[in-house]
């Protein structure tokens, strides 16, 4: 039959590259290497472990309070931007759209080596602009502000991605969905909270969705700002630094799926929440 | 209210489009505005062009956010000669992992979202929700196991290593499936079948030119998503020339950072973060059609 066959490589390949070492895990994490007797069946031992491991669950913690704080501010800032856009009262529309999109164009990794350089005592500029202004330079990768630095370089790198998104949203609510209000008065930020954001909420809600399981999985950033500031920033220092660090480090690969599967769980169970709330309010509107 | 918002349509179709454009005055206190934010988001980018320019001592006694003496050529030469010009190699793999990867991801998301679109068939709809489910998984999850079974299979250290796992794009098929839903018109498909072609051959002689829009919006992500991955050739390569750019330049900064050598490594490091950028946002600024539209054909029908 036609569907499989053009589904079938797909799922094929997704079988393999997904399911396979998704159930592998699972399997991995059941068992524990003993220094003596080779690998041995444990059940949920591992699991145990990980609930009362200070280091899982500062990391859990820590991501929560990144996502806490990042994830509104970096979404509130792309619908603002958006709305904006998407009110046709700006001149060099294309210019600045462009503008705050482009450092998505820039990976990671090198937005991290980039704001390093920028953060840093060395040659970063705002040190340098301090103190030239006799001011102390102000210390971005210590122990109580580095996660900040962290939030800042992923707003930076992800702001316009999603103002991208939601102004494609905006961009197909049909117009005469609010020419009636304006012709009745309302205003421009009248009509954005009224009409414009209830009619994009799909949008925002994919959105937080995927800045959710983004936050959660942090890596990138905190690994390679660590190489400039090992003091702030522990080989635990999130969930998936800390699976990285226990199976190629300590060579525990199956205490480190346990860790990986939970995370997975803590991922699945907080945006199911977030959807949870997203239809409630739906409903009680 | 219903004969208003009808008026309204008869009146707005006569407008010119888009007629929302009209109404609102155009402000310049709000562009210079948005001017000041667009500072935050350029400033970083200015800094590495003017930071490429500069020689390593000069990065630590001049101005980060201004120029200073003209080394750009020079850097240009650290950058490809350094380590026996590795940074070219860590350049065509970046190249060669981004291409296939996006490729291959994009002809099996367009083949599956189309078909879960346009067919209903006994566990498509369980196989489709298992996929968009497969989203939320972590990486390491998938990271830690794949690693230990490529490594059973002699995987590890190959080029295949990264390439294969970047071939499942369970979000290209779900962006897919939305385009296709609204891109082929059942009429079409009918018409096809009543004229006797196989469903095959409906698909690769019909369809698929429908479809390409969206294929290359896949396409154009996955190639984002393979050229920027880190975690994946961090754990699966050991032989630096076979790293793609970001696993590349991370170890020359360590090295840098560790100070190790005599060597001042930050003006290489800098200029070869600038050399790699480039030929994305060049693709970004030509192809806007295609990112723009894609972005919301997800958002739009979530």
């Amino acid at each position: 039959m036609a569907a499989y066959a053009l589904s079938m490589p797909f799922m094929i390949a997704f079988t393999l590259m997904i399911a396979v070492p998704l159930a592998y895990a699972g399997y991995l994490s059941l068992f524990k290497k003993q220094l003596i007797g080779g690998v041995s069946f444990v059940g949920m031992d591992n699991y145990a472990r990980a609930l009362t491991d200070a280091s899982f669950l500062g990391g859990v913690g820590r991501m929560a309070l990144f996502l806490v704080i990042q994830v509104p501010v970096m979404l509130g800032l792309s619908l603002l931007f958006a709305l904006i856009l998407d009110s046709g009262m700006l001149r060099l529309q294309k210019f600045i759209r462009l503008g705050v999109f482009l450092p998505y164009a820039i990976p990671s990794v090198i937005a991290t080596l980039m704001w390093g350089y920028l953060y840093g005592k060395d040659f970063g500029p705002f040190a340098q602009l301090a103190k030239s202004l006799g001011l102390p330079a102000p210390d971005f990768l210590a122990g109580g502000n580095v996660l900040f630095s962290i939030m800042n370089i992923v707003t930076w790198g992800f702001v316009g991605y999603n103002m991208i998104v939601m102004y494609a949203a905006l961009r197909s609510i049909p117009a005469e969905l609010y020419e009636a209000a304006r012709v009745d008065g309302a205003g421009e930020w009248r009509v954005a909270w009224s009409i414009k954001i209830p009619a994009i909420k799909g949008a925002l809600l994919l959105t937080t969705i995927f800045s959710v399981i983004g936050s959660f999985q942090l890596f990138n950033e905190p690994n390679l700002l660590r190489v400039i500031a090992p003091a702030a920033i522990g080989q635990d220092y999130t969930p998936n630094m800390y699976a990285f660090q226990l199976s190629f480090v300590n060579q525990d690969a199956n205490y480190a799926a346990a860790i990986a599967f939970l995370l997975g769980i803590v991922i699945m169970a907080v945006s199911y929440g977030v959807q949870l709330t997203a239809n409630r309010k739906e409903k009680a509107s | 209210m219903t004969a208003t918002v009808a008026d309204r349509l008869t009146l707005g179709s006569q407008a010119t489009t888009p007629p929302r454009r009209k109404r609102s005055g155009r402000s310049t206190l709000l562009t210079v505005a948005m001017l000041l934010c667009l500072v935050y988001f350029l400033l970083p980018i200015f800094w590495l062009i003017v930071a490429s320019t500069k020689a390593n001592e000069d990065l630590f006694s001049s101005f980060g956010l201004w120029f200073s003496n003209m080394n750009l050529a020079e850097n240009l030469n650290n950058v490809f000669t350094f380590q026996n010009g590795v940074f070219v190699h860590w350049m065509v793999n970046s190249i060669i992992y981004a291409v296939v990867s996006g490729l291959g991801a994009s002809v099996l998301a367009t083949a599956a979202g189309y078909a879960f679109a346009k067919y209903r068939f006994p566990g498509g709809n369980a196989m489709f929700t298992v996929v968009l489910g497969a989203v939320m998984i972590p990486l390491t999850a998938l990271a830690i196991p794949t690693y230990l079974l490529f490594a059973g299979a002699n995987l590890t250290n190959t080029p295949w290593a990264v390439i294969l796992p970047s071939l499942v794009s369970p979000f290209g098929v779900y962006l897919m499936r939305v385009y296709a839903a609204d891109a082929v018109p059942d009429s079409l498909i009918e018409a096809a079948r009543v004229d006797g072609a196989s469903e095959m051959r409906i698909f690769l002689q019909i369809v698929l030119r429908l479809l390409v829009p969206g294929s290359i919006t896949v396409l154009l992500f996955a190639l984002v998503a393979s050229w920027n991955n880190y975690f994946l050739p961090l754990i699966m390569l050991n032989s630096p020339e076979l790293f793609p750019l970001p696993v590349g330049l991370a170890q020359w900064q360590a090295a840098s950072a560790a100070g190790s050598g005599s060597q001042a490594l930050f003006s290489t490091v800098i200029t070869g973060s600038l050399v790699s950028v480039l030929p994305l946002m060049a693709a970004f600024l030509f192809l806007q059609r295609y990112w723009q539209s894609g972005l919301g054909t997800g958002a739009v029908k979530a």
